[in-house]
């Protein structure tokens, strides 16, 4: 197994070297190096200039404060839920129904909550016939000068996400004995949890809470659709600049990548002093006796949350598959004049390429990033060392880092090197970020199965290379299979990297989408939308079929 | 692959010459140039946000691959600036041929960027493109002009753009509409809510500035040339005291705005807006045609003038197919292809051609072209007004944004 020794230190450099090199691309021409413009001084005149643009603070303190809102109210929701409901019944059926919302893409989910609560929604169609209404109020829902709406656009997409690395967490903490403990001894449920769970559950996903809020700081296509307009969050704006046809504006952007990565840091800071304030408060309370014996609202409350999060991102997209097939269909009406499919017929040509592009890169980053997993955790096994915290924050750096700070760079990187090679380089910028997530998916149920299998193979003379095809993969084919799904679902999701190596000659289905987005066609939006959301849908599908078939003839191991 | 070295791969592609390539192909050579295009793949960028556009360049891709043995790809752009930019990159990492960029849709500012830049492929090749004997440059000024800026054969024209406005019929009184932008003001007042335009820098919504400012600055001339920096301030006091009174009664309260010409659309449809705007004036037959605006929707036009332009397709100077993209650019100007690119059955987008240049049957063809119930006939769209030189849309831009950007 000389090659499984390998995989850690190739695992560490294909999530750090492109991280490195790309943040370098970016924070030179800041300074105002970049020879092809004329940059060939160091100068800070470019941060003077971006920080005399109108509304500057204004729009990055919108990202800060969106970024932290949307984490801590997704955070809070799904700790109360998690603390007021798990292990029931309610539990499971929710846990039926958030799943698959985690491969919804969120400019899909961002769309559909807008055809629900615009002003010409369906929701103030469905009150319209009650209040008399027969034109779209001019009321300001979407675009909201605080960001409110694009903050609901990524509460409903952030809560299946953490609620599921949640539940992965769970199951490695003695959850039902100190449930039992604690409501013996007089706790309500809520407080049980926040008392003697919550702290262990927070400590193993906190890595995926800080990726959350360096997404929602930096994100760019839910800011779009949903976000303010005057000004825009920092990232729409950084974006506009990166595409100024005035190319001395080059400076300008990188500087504003600069300040992009600043405001995430002090997101990361402020989440700091505020994980000090919530645990200060926890157990102070905790301290002072309080059992909160009657927390039947907060369960409630969590539970609605929890509910309506879910349906508007379900209802959303049933809206998108309702207008990919409408002909006109004018307010108020609930139902199109007439249906048709004459938007997919024209459509369907154009997709195929796009499609195959989407396929191919997913499967193919998919299938590197397992055998690297394979091989990092083969070698956990052979030496018995975890790389520990150390090596989760490497796993979870490309996550951590917002995209439009070191793309960029990497586009430089990659037009250099003068290669043709433009499928293998699509291929590995999608690796950067589907590798962090099979590996998190796979390592819990690789960690967790019983080490007795490979010494009784290993008694018996075999080599590990024998142990791991014949033991280890089958009785793991249910979590490599569910890992893969997830694998090829943040592949199909990847836009910003597919744009910029991609550069245009290979198209993926989201580049597609927002492409066509920008002329706010909601039919052909549908059709893109609906397809980005079926095929992450199709994979977690099969996902669930292949072991089945696998094990036709294996009694103990049917599902 | 070392930091040094990109950087020095930059550098040695700014002390190359950018007309490298362009003494390679001569277009006054037509048969040679047909000759180095066949087999070439040509990557062209251009604004994807338009399913009937889209079906439209895949007709030329198929015709133009039967006829010549060239392959076209349409490269989706949201915004035509990232194809700029690409060729910059390109530059910045000294890929100075075989450039991933062959032909851009293109016109304004980002032509006027790249020539500035020397980012296109030169000398000028427009004017012996063997289809150039048709084009109407005589009564078409703005085919050599562009934004006040000589072409010089840096890009060839492709279609016109003349700025209408529509409304729906069953919802807004015909006799009330608006004659000029003042009328619009005034019909705005009356009608709170229900008017607004894209916020710049969109193509559509600066374009909406432009017009205001030419109708209202106190000599039309000053726009013809570079904005001059002592006046600005008064050249555009009328604008802006305009678009103050505006806002107080646009839709929103001019605290959001539609992303674009197509989102305006969606919202004619939605009964949202009720006077939008766009730079095609077949774009209403189509929307209709296509089921995304009823068919009580019609046009109207300022008598006193409105806006037009004219846009083109320029090929960057490290093209890796630039054969290709001339004889590409020169089909787009085919009686053919014009022909189908003005039938709003397929696109709808005015003619570059004069007809008194064609020949009788081609012209025939355009008479007998149905333009839709929507669409104002060529005589009753108004007079020209000239697009204003490139640096006035920048600064009003940049106006714009430092009055109004930081919300109220």
């Amino acid at each position: 197994m000389t090659l499984a020794r390998l995989a850690p230190p190739l695992t560490i450099g294909i999530l750090i070297l492109p991280l490195v090199f790309g943040l370098v691309g970016t924070v030179l021409p800041a300074f105002g190096y970049l020879p092809a413009l004329g940059g060939t001084t160091v100068t800070t005149t470019h941060f003077a200039e971006l920080f005399a643009m109108p509304a500057i603070w204004r729009s990055a303190w919108l990202s800060l404060f969106v970024g932290l809102a949307t984490t801590a109210i997704s955070l809070g929701i799904v700790m109360l839920f998690v603390a007021g409901w798990s292990q029931t019944r309610v539990f499971q059926r929710v846990q039926h129904l958030l799943s698959p919302l985690l491969a919804i893409p969120h400019a899909a989910a961002a769309f559909g909550l807008a055809f629900l609560i615009a002003p010409s929604g369906y929701l103030i169609r469905l009150a319209a016939p009650v209040f008399g209404i027969d034109r779209p109020p001019d009321l300001l829902i979407i675009n909201d000068p605080l960001g409110l709406t694009m903050m609901a656009g990524l509460i409903v997409k952030e809560i299946p996400f953490l609620f599921l690395v949640t539940l992965a967490a769970l199951p490695q903490l003695p959850h039902r004995p100190t449930m039992q403990l604690t409501s013996a001894m007089g706790y309500g449920r809520v407080a049980g949890f926040a008392y003697a769970l919550a702290p262990r559950v927070y400590r193993q996903i906190r890595f995926a809470v800080y990726a959350v809020i360096a997404y929602a700081t930096s994100v760019v296509d839910v800011a779009i659709i949903l976000g303010p307009n005057l000004p825009p969050t920092l990232p729409v704006r950084l974006l506009r600049w990166m595409n100024d046809p005035d190319l001395s504006v080059r400076f300008l952007a990188s500087a504003g990548a600069v300040l992009q990565l600043s405001v995430t840091i002090a997101a990361l800071a402020l989440w700091w002093l505020l994980e000090r304030f919530v645990a200060a408060v926890v157990t102070a309370a905790c301290d002072g006796g309080l059992r909160f014996r009657r927390d039947r609202i907060v369960r409630i409350l969590s539970l609605t949350a929890t509910a309506i999060a879910g349906l508007l991102v379900f209802a959303g997209v049933a809206l998108l598959a309702l207008w990919s097939v409408s002909a006109f269909w004018q307010f108020p009406d609930l139902w199109p004049q007439a249906l048709s499919l004459s938007t997919w017929q024209s459509a369907l040509p154009r997709i195929l390429d796009p499609l195959a592009t989407t396929l191919l890169a997913g499967l193919a980053s998919t299938l590197i990033a397992l055998l690297l997993t394979i091989g990092c955790l083969e070698r956990e096994i052979e030496t018995g060392k975890t790389g520990g915290s150390r090596a989760l924050l490497a796993i979870y750096m490309p996550l951590m880092v917002p995209q439009i700070a070191f793309v960029f760079g990497l586009q430089v990187l990659f037009v250099a090197s003068g290669t043709d090679q433009r499928f293998a380089a699509l291929v590995f910028v999608h690796l950067i970020f589907v590798l962090p997530y099979v590996f998190l998916s796979l390592s819990d149920p690789w960690r967790a199965l019983d080490r007795r299998y490979d010494r009784v193979a290993a008694g018996l003379g075999r080599s590990r290379l024998v142990t791991l095809v014949s033991i280890r993969l089958p009785m793991l084919a249910r979590a490599i299979a569910t890992a893969a799904a997830v694998g090829f679902a943040v592949s199909v999701g990847q836009y910003l990297p597919t744009v910029l190596i991609g550069e245009g000659r290979l198209t993926t289905i989201t580049t597609e989408a927002v492409a066509l987005a920008s002329g706010g066609n909601r039919r052909i939006i549908g059709v893109y939308a609906f397809l980005q959301t079926l095929l992450p849908f199709l994979a977690f599908a099969i996902a669930s079929l292949v072991p089945a078939l696998l094990f036709r003839g294996r009694r103990s191991m049917r599902v | 692959m070392g930091l040094k070295r990109i950087l020095l791969a930059a550098a040695v592609g700014l002390s190359l010459s950018s007309s490298l390539h362009a003494a390679d192909i001569d277009p006054k050579n037509w048969d040679a140039v047909l000759e180095d295009a066949r087999g070439q793949t040509v990557y062209f960028n251009a604004w994807g946000g338009s399913e009937n556009i889209n079906a439209y360049l895949e007709w030329v891709s198929g015709e133009v691959n039967a006829r010549f043995d060239i392959d076209v790809v349409h490269v989706k752009l949201d915004d035509t600036a990232n194809a700029v930019a690409r060729v910059v990159a390109e530059r910045t990492a000294g890929r100075n041929e075989g450039g991933s960029v062959d032909l851009i849709w293109i016109n304004g500012e980002n032509f006027v960027a790249m020539k500035e830049q020397d980012l296109l492929f030169s000398p000028g090749w427009a004017q012996d493109l063997p289809n150039w004997q048709y084009v109407d440059f005589e009564s078409q000024p703005s085919i050599l002009t562009d934004f006040t800026v000589p072409t010089e054969g840096l890009q060839s024209p492709w279609g016109g753009a003349k700025l209408v406005f529509f409304y729906d019929d069953a919802r807004t009184d015909a006799a009330d509409l608006p004659q000029d932008a003042e009328g619009l003001l005034a019909w705005a007042k009356e009608h709170p809510g229900r008017f607004s335009y894209p916020a710049p820098p969109d193509f559509i919504g600066s374009s909406f500035l432009k017009q205001v400012l030419s109708e209202l600055i106190d000599d039309r001339e000053k726009l013809q040339q570079p904005v001059d920096p002592e006046t600005f301030e008064a050249d555009v006091a009328p604008l802006f005291a305009y678009l103050d009174e505006l806002h107080s009664v646009a839709w929103r309260s001019a605290a959001a705005f539609p992303q674009n010409y197509p989102d305006m659309k969606q919202k004619l449809a939605d009964g949202e807006l009720d006077i939008i705007f766009a730079f095609n004036p077949a774009e209403a037959s189509a929307a209709i045609a296509a089921g995304e605006l009823p068919d009580t929707v019609r046009s109207f036009t300022f008598p006193e003038g409105t806006l037009g332009n004219t846009h083109f397709v320029a090929v960057p100077y490290n093209s890796s197919a630039a054969a290709g993209a001339l004889v590409v650019a020169d089909f787009l100007i085919s009686p053919e292809a014009q022909l189908r690119k003005q039938d709003p059955a397929y696109w709808g987008d005015p003619t570059v051609l004069a007809m008194a240049k064609l020949s009788d049957a081609d012209r025939a063809a355009f008479d007998a072209l149905d333009l839709g119930v929507a669409t104002l006939a060529p005589d009753e769209l108004g007079p020209i007004i000239d697009e204003p030189h490139a640096s006035w849309m920048e600064r009003i831009e940049d106006e714009w944004r430092r009055r109004y950007i930081a919300g109220n």
